[in-house]
């Protein structure tokens, strides 16, 4: 093993971690301009929690990296088993945060079990995926959904999380769709869903919560509630927009720290970057992020094995469904979902799960020459 | 590895990546550039406003509920610094009527927070309040904020005592102890006011408010509700500060009244005095300066930061140290012919044709100089120095309320230490009879006065009604000594030929002690010639319960000028107490008498 360290340190992806890195740390900084205090009040410490956080995902990042990602494969069944539990241990015991229980609590440390979940998920999905031979028939189909989907969905459904429930689901439909289908099996799926849409839709709008309709109501229609929800919105487009070409600069941003824009250092983080780094600034975080996501792909391209090359998809494409949606959902082109933007919003085990998936993907990578 | 198509696939994935993100950018430069202009207005139309909410200030009572201040609200015509164009300082000051670099000063005081108003005009009248109102919209940022002020419902009297409100000074601004007071906030700079400040004060709550462009409240971000200031209960009895006041009348001098069992101060009259209420808007500069300039210096107060000789009041002091010591006893009889000779000098009784033979009682009550003369001849002065800083006399009484004085006690070794001379006997007989260097406040002399009639406990004065009494020393003396002090007092005031006649109550006895103090002659002032008079008093004689001191400035002789007062004083104070347990018919009858 440590004969192999000169390679192990040549073939790892130092690419990605820096990338990382950087936008991790242009997370703590602007969580620290978004947490600025109002006169009379304190500095909050949350922008050193997350400094704690970052130092713990790197080391485990690292420990993730150390060996052949093919142990994840043998043990995703249990990996998921614990997943499953633990989503069922919220629902049972969780606490609850803007009327949803997302957390558990062990002493004085609270954690989102959601947020480790998805990646035992996305382990066990990739496993079973790549061991079936050839495009999925109907039953493999309806296995995998009955059998992966459909249970934590539910869960996380009843949380609710709903931002996660749908991410889980999304994967599914993504992943299915680049194995392949038989034609006639693509059809039918294609036609049940256009089918099953209104009647899905109206039970799903009645399983939401109020605060879920009314963000959905709010993004077609900002003007009519300038207090609510639709105020989220309008406060996030005057925040970005007022960044103009080159930002206000760092720590004059005034959106945030004022308390204008809710949630500032957690799902609307990007929003106080674009106003105080400006298009600019803006445009190069952006390319920060295209950077990890196509690596990712490529990762997945090059990969040894159907399995490692599942879980690098599933991994880059989890990374991209958060980006596209909380960037476009602060830009005004979604609806608020209430999903952070990943290793920079506020938020320890995000940032923990994230790490841990960055440091799968160069696993995956530096193990792509089957020579180790 | 896999086949073309494979790889086609994921060139597929990355160009659907790649164009997602163009569309994510064409968004960012349609808001940040197109449309950077029109969201940067907006979010400057977001602002905040910061409002301190006062703190009812706690209200000071008397010894019987009787509330000596009250708060009452006003408003304040202020700028919030963040959204006032100060292009029209000049036009608002017009409009206010203030000078305008006073409003210029105002706005550039360094680090000034945009958000928090600037006060720029004070206790608006209503005319002005719906002037200002009507004309809001011509100067964004301009509010109207209320505040609450400090109403001094009895003006002057114990205005020293109770003490009034100010802004912070230079000095203040820069103590971190007042570091959570606002910078425009009133707070005690004088009495009690400034003594139980911290606890009167209370915590102002503050409201954070968002607001448009033009200043129209959109909605509360965040409120923390004022607490008021705890209200304290004095040991001051108004009716007494009243009644003595009055009596008083133009004369200036001063009045301590205390409990001889426990040394609340009952009620304490400073002569000229100030009226409080002009400090708590800002005293004007002219007001200010005819009150510092006035030569009968109202802002002193007499009761314990002037000192004077306490005249034949010290008489009790060489009496008891006399009788003590054992050079005398009540029987020592001693001949008076109206003076004594000593060497060049001839120190004379005030009566001039002299008392005959007379004994302690008839030395006390007719206050016989050449009596006391011998008993201080006997005693030698540094025997009398004992027993005079043991009274409490020659230091401070401790009472927390600004700069006491301790006045003056002298012995040999004083003497030698300051004038370098050896003390004469003729200084010993002018002591004996509280002239000469010997020098007392009226708030020492009232202390001295609880001493003897309680029996020896050196009371801390204290301004609060129930506070734990402390003693700050104590005085042995034989119980048959006080007897005969007490005795004597009381024929002061009750014998036929006593010299403090004028304190004689119809309703209760009282015992006390008149004083003259000599003025010595000044060029300067020729028309002050008069001498101070002094009275000091108990009552009731059985069983006292006030014990005071009386001192009037150029009042003449004590029992003409100072012993009305106290016996005024006394009345008010005992006739308020009995009205509490006794029946009407008692009541009426004591005013009948009063006006007897």
């Amino acid at each position: 093993m440590f004969n192999l360290d000169r390679r192990l340190i040549k073939n790892f992806d130092w690419l990605t971690l820096i990338v990382v890195l950087a936008i991790a740390i242009i997370g703590i900084i602007t969580i620290y301009s978004a947490t600025r205090p109002l006169p009379l009040e304190e500095q909050s410490v949350f922008y050193i929690k997350q400094v704690f956080w970052l130092v713990f995902g790197i080391i485990s990042l690292f420990l993730v990296s150390l060996f052949d990602y093919i142990w994840l494969s043998r043990l995703s069944i249990y990996f998921y088993i614990i997943g499953i539990i633990l989503l069922i241990g919220v629902l049972i015991l969780g606490s609850s945060g803007m009327g949803a229980q997302r957390w558990l609590s062990v002493g004085h440390f609270s954690f989102q079990p959601s947020e480790i979940f998805k990646l035992f998920y996305i382990i066990m999905l990739s496993q079973h995926l790549s061991s079936i031979n050839g495009p999925l028939n109907t039953v493999s189909l309806l296995r995998i959904f009955l059998m992966i989907v459909l249970v934590p969905f539910s869960l996380l459904f009843k949380q609710p999380d709903l931002g996660t429930a749908l991410i889980i689901f999304l994967l599914f439909v993504l992943l299915v769709i680049v194995k392949g289908l038989h034609k006639k099996v693509a059809i039918l799926f294609v036609i049940l869903s256009l089918i099953s849409l209104p009647f899905f839709g109206s039970i799903f709008w009645e399983g939401l919560k109020d605060y879920q309709k009314s963000r959905i109501v709010a993004f077609m229609e900002p003007k009519e509630d300038l207090t609510g929800i639709g105020y989220h919105i309008t406060q996030s487009k005057i925040t970005v927009g007022s960044g103009g070409l080159i930002g206000k600069g760092y720590l004059e941003g005034t959106q945030g720290p004022f308390r204008f824009l809710p949630e500032k250092h957690t799902d609307f983080i990007f929003s106080v970057f674009a106003e105080e780094w400006g298009f600019l600034g803006s445009l190069l975080l952006l390319f920060l992020y295209l950077m990890i996501i196509l690596r990712g792909v490529d990762t997945a391209r090059t990969a040894k094995d159907e399995f490692g090359k599942f879980l690098a998809l599933g991994i880059t494409f989890m990374f991209s469904i958060y980006f596209f949606v909380n960037v476009g959902m602060t830009l005004g082109m979604m609806p608020v979902v209430g999903i952070p933007l990943p290793f920079m919003s506020y938020g320890g085990t995000a940032l923990l799960s994230n790490l841990l998936a960055i440091g799968i993907l160069i696993n995956i990578r530096l193990r792509r020459f089957h020579l180790f | 590895m896999k086949t073309k198509e494979e790889s086609e696939k994921f060139f597929l994935i990355s160009y659907i990546v790649i164009a997602a993100f163009l569309l994510l950018i064409i968004r960012l430069w349609q808001l940040q550039v197109l449309q950077g202009n029109k969201y940067r207005k907006l979010s400057e139309a977001n602002r905040l406003r910061i409002i301190t909410i006062p703190a009812p200030r706690g209200i000071i009572y008397d010894r019987n509920g009787i509330p000596l201040v009250k708060n009452s609200s006003y408003n304040c015509a202020s700028v919030i610094p963040g959204e006032f164009d100060r292009g029209k300082a000049e036009t608002l000051a017009r409009f206010l009527r203030v000078p305008a670099d006073e409003i210029i000063n105002k706005l550039n005081v360094k680090d000034l927070s945009p958000f928090v108003p600037v006060r720029l005009k004070e206790g608006l009248s209503f005319n002005e309040l719906a002037y200002i109102e009507s004309r809001r919209s011509d100067f964004p940022g301009m509010i109207i904020e209320a505040d609450i002020s400090r109403e001094y419902i009895y003006g002057d009297l114990g205005a020293h005592l109770v003490g009034y409100l100010g802004k912070l000074t230079p000095s203040q601004t820069e103590d971190a102890a007042f570091d959570d007071v606002p910078l425009d906030a009133f707070i005690g700079q004088w009495g009690v006011e400034k003594l139980l400040d911290k606890s009167l004060r209370g915590i102002p709550g503050k409201r954070i408010i968002e607001v448009d462009a033009l200043g129209r409240e959109l909605r509360l971000l965040q409120e923390k509700s004022p607490v008021k200031g705890e209200d304290v209960t004095l040991s001051l009895d108004i009716n007494l500060q009243k009644e003595a006041e009055r009596a008083f009348g133009e004369r200036a001098g001063a009045l301590v009244a205390i409990n001889p069992k426990n040394g609340e101060i009952l009620g304490m009259i400073s002569k000229p005095s100030f009226d409080p209420n002009l400090f708590t808007k800002r005293i004007s500069h002219k007001d200010w300066t005819s009150l510092t300039h006035d030569m009968k210096n109202p802002m002193l107060n007499r009761a314990l930061q002037s000192q004077y000789p306490p005249g034949s009041t010290f008489k009790i002091v060489t009496a008891i140290a006399g009788l003590e010591e054992g050079v005398i006893t009540p029987e020592t009889k001693i001949e008076c012919h109206g003076g004594i000779s000593y060497g060049r000098w001839h120190f004379g009784c005030w009566r001039k044709h002299g008392h005959g033979v007379i004994s302690l009682h008839r030395a006390i009550v007719e206050s016989c100089d050449v009596y006391f003369y011998e008993v201080g001849r006997r005693l030698g002065i540094d025997r009398i120095y004992n027993y005079a800083m043991k009274l409490g006399l020659g230091r401070k009484t401790g009472i927390e309320l600004g700069t006491e004085r301790k006045g003056l006690v002298p012995n040999t070794k004083w003497k030698m230490e300051t004038k370098k001379l050896p003390w004469f006997l003729g200084e010993t007989f002018n002591t004996s009879i509280g002239q000469g260097y010997v020098t007392a406040t009226p708030l020492q002399m009232a202390v001295l006065t609880g001493v003897i009639v309680n029996g020896g406990d050196l009371f801390k004065p204290t301004l609060i009604k129930g506070a734990k009494p402390i003693i700050s020393g104590k005085v042995k003396i034989r119980p048959e000594t006080l007897e005969i002090i007490n005795t004597g007092l009381t024929g002061v005031v009750n014998e036929s030929s006593g010299t403090g006649w004028a304190a004689k109550s119809p309703t209760t006895q009282i015992g006390g002690k008149t004083g003259t103090a000599q003025v010595v002659a000044s060029r300067y002032f020729s028309q002050r010639f008069r001498d101070h008079a002094w009275f000091i008093a108990f009552a009731p004689v059985e069983k006292p319960e006030i014990a005071l001191s009386v001192f009037v400035e150029h009042g003449g002789h004590g029992g003409a000028a100072a012993a009305p007062i106290a016996r005024r004083a006394i009345e008010a104070y005992l006739n308020e107490k009995s009205r509490d347990f006794k029946d009407l018919n008692v009541q009426s009858r004591s005013q009948t008498n009063k006006e007897f």
